[in-house]
């Protein structure tokens, strides 16, 4: 039985041990294995060659990774906190995700970008973000986020071994929330295609990340009203599996989209969009969005009134069966 | 300012680096084949052949004479103004025109070059440079990686980060900053309080040199010596090579704008390739006919990348598509054929 943290480093030691090409750099990664202690053990396994402490400069190190994967290496980048990111942003839109296209296919990025988001953790200013979006539209990147131990490592493994540059969202919420029975061989989850958590009928709900207990535990609530709602958990943003989404949409007739990123532009106007495109007439109801709000994400004392929990999603659910 | 070809020509000889004839007039020829492709490309411009570019002028000797003590297991990580790189390191003229006409198909750079593509957001490519050489250093190549870049790029975050991770890491880099006095209109002293870019280097703790960018020798012998220390494990070097854009920023500016003609007049008279001619004339080099046999020369190969690189059809849709992942998205497909049926409804 494994958390998520547990997951991820098992998964972190067995692709170093399998391919040579594989490193890990970040702030605060190698002695001190991480602040979250994601990469714990890699320093004393594979030594510091391979396990590099950087400094801090969060440009440096993606820009960096950029330059070893085009040089044949497979790097792990840890970016601290998502809110962090933005100091990358440049490397990562301008160059990670256009060299293949910009060389026609004679360079590729094959890097990983780990970092941990979101919010439900009261944490500092920057350390709740979830702003899995802006990376969404950024043709040549992937964008993937897992919800459990299992899918973690198996969609980590899946991330590090593909030819392209995946950013990869840890929930911090989930880090240690809950353990799971994960095979200790290693495994790919495939890149780009979704998990029906549970089947149902009636409304599909489509989360990621740290949404998915949320939502499993609106389910629940529902459930004493006679509501059995089915649940799809994305674990790839970019590229989306539609195909499963609008299969779902189809059977059951409604869609409820639940994120925590803001509203506006989230990921979930995109999922409404191509519904609306392509299941416009199986629909019984107005496509739904359970989010956060436009608003900066609250410090600790506010947060709950941002973040959707399972009562607001609850809600949600009864309003789209009732409309 | 490390010089070993004063303006006028004379050489330094404690300084003078041990090249053969061969390799003077190689020098000399790979000078004037990047000028005469510069200034025939800025012709294309005008007539509408060419989109708009980065003109070289002004800086054959530095481009030419550091990409000349390169080894082909060197990487290179090149800016926008780098004519005379590419020619040295064998990248073809076509694919350069071809690039500045609008084809992605010109930075396909053939395998087996080790030049990344061109960088257009100034000084985000300097951590490729550093990331490239940790690797290098990881794999334990011995080979280095260099990186070319303007005055204004010493700016920017990336450059600081970069060298900042050079220096820790010691990695095998050169950075080679063409100071050429201007970022678009903007003169160097408001890009930075320093005396020198070469110093900056201190800050990072390695070595900074300035060099006399229009002194071909000059610029050889000092790469030559940081790729060597580079190879060997001796860490990165800062090369500052101090010349001046004979041109405009690209053939969208009008420099005219801000910077006097007397300043330009003042480099006109330091122009890299004549102070080389003087010397290779002066040592039994260089004569009428050997200038007139590589100006031919130049021109042939000109005009067959031209040629080579007008001839070469548009990108088809797919083209478009398939670099974007190693393998096309459900969506993509959608997208690519959306396109199609609208090609073909409306074909034109």
């Amino acid at each position: 039985m494994l958390n998520m943290v547990q997951a991820l480093n098992q998964a972190m030691h067995q692709e170093m041990q399998r391919d040579p090409r594989v490193l890990v750099l970040g702030e605060d990664i190698a002695v001190d294995g991480g602040v979250f202690r994601l990469t714990d053990g890699l320093l004393d396994k594979f030594g510091q060659g391979r396990v590099i402490d950087t400094p801090l400069a969060e440009s440096g190190i993606v820009g960096a990774s950029i330059g070893m994967a085009v040089a044949g290496l497979r790097p792990i980048a840890e970016i601290q906190f998502m809110g962090f990111i933005y100091l990358a942003m440049n490397q990562i839109i301008a160059h990670a995700a256009r060299i293949r296209n910009r060389s026609r296919g004679r360079f590729t990025v094959p890097i990983v970008i780990r970092t941990p988001y979101g919010a439900g953790v009261k944490a500092l200013e920057h350390h709740s973000e979830s702003t899995e979006a802006l990376f969404c539209q950024i043709p040549g990147l992937k964008v993937v986020v897992p919800s459990t131990p299992h899918d973690a490592k198996g969609l980590l493994i899946a991330s590090i071994r593909d030819d392209d540059p995946v950013i990869f969202l840890e929930p911090t919420k989930l880090y240690r929330a809950g353990r799971q029975e994960v095979p200790e061989e290693p495994y790919e989850v495939p890149l780009g295609k979704a998990r029906i958590v549970r089947e149902g009928e009636g409304v599909s709900i489509v989360a990621w990340g740290a949404m998915i207990p949320v939502v499993e535990q609106a389910a629940e609530i529902v459930g004493k009203d006679g509501i059995f709602p089915e649940v799809i958990d994305l674990r790839t943003l970019a590229p989306l599996d539609r195909e499963t989404v609008l299969e779902s949409v189809k059977r059951t007739g409604r869609l409820l989209i639940v994120h925590e990123a803001p509203k506006t532009c989230g990921l979930g106007a995109e999922i409404a969009a191509f519904t609306a495109e392509k299941a416009m007439f199986q629909l019984e109801a107005p496509i739904m969005r359970v989010t956060g709000q436009d608003i900066t994400i609250p410090l600790a004392k506010g947060e709950d009134y941002y973040y959707p929990g399972p009562d607001r999603v609850a809600l949600g659910i009864k309003k789209i069966m009732e409309s | 300012m490390y010089q070993v070809l004063a303006e006028n020509g004379r050489v330094a000889p404690e300084r003078e680096p041990k090249l053969a004839p061969s390799d003077l007039r190689k020098l000399y020829s790979l000078m004037a084949t990047t000028r005469a492709a510069d200034l025939k490309a800025l012709k294309l411009q005008r007539q509408g052949r060419m989109g708009t570019f980065a003109p070289s002028l002004g800086h054959e000797a530095c481009q030419v004479g550091s990409a000349f003590a390169l080894q082909s297991k060197d990487w290179v990580f090149p800016y926008f103004r780098d004519l005379g790189t590419y020619i040295t390191l064998g990248l073809t003229l076509t694919n350069y025109y071809l690039y500045w006409m609008g084809n992605e198909e010109g930075m396909r750079i053939p395998a087996g070059l080790n030049i990344f593509t061109i960088s257009v957001p100034v000084g985000s490519h300097l951590p490729h440079a550093v990331g490239c050489a940790m690797a290098l250093k990881y794999r334990r190549e011995p080979a280095a990686a260099v990186a070319y870049f303007g005055d204004g790029a010493t700016s920017e975050g990336d450059f600081n980060e970069a060298l900042n991770f050079a220096g820790v890491f010691k990695t095998p880099n050169v950075f080679i900053c063409f100071n050429n006095q201007y970022a678009i209109s903007t003169p160097v002293r408001l890009q930075t309080a320093a005396k020198t870019i070469a110093e900056k280097a201190a800050a990072f703790g390695f070595k900074g040199i300035r060099v006399d960018g229009n002194d071909v020798l000059a610029m050889y012998a000092l790469t030559k010596e940081a790729l060597e220390q580079a190879r060997s494990g001796g860490g990165p070097t800062l090369i500052e090579a101090f010349t001046y854009r004979m041109g405009n920023h690209t053939t969208s500016d009008d420099a005219s704008r801000y910077r006097k003609e007397d300043e330009v007049n003042d480099w006109t008279r330091r122009d890299p390739i004549e102070r080389f001619r003087i010397y290779l004339r002066d040592r039994g080099l260089w004569d009428e006919s050997f200038e007139e046999r590589i100006q031919k020369e130049a021109e042939d190969l000109i005009n067959k990348a031209i040629e080579e690189a007008e001839s070469t059809p548009p990108p088809r849709p797919e083209d478009l598509f398939i670099h974007t992942y190693k393998e096309m998205t459900p969506e993509l497909n959608d997208q690519l054929a959306e396109l199609r049926d609208f090609l073909k409804r409306e074909p034109k």
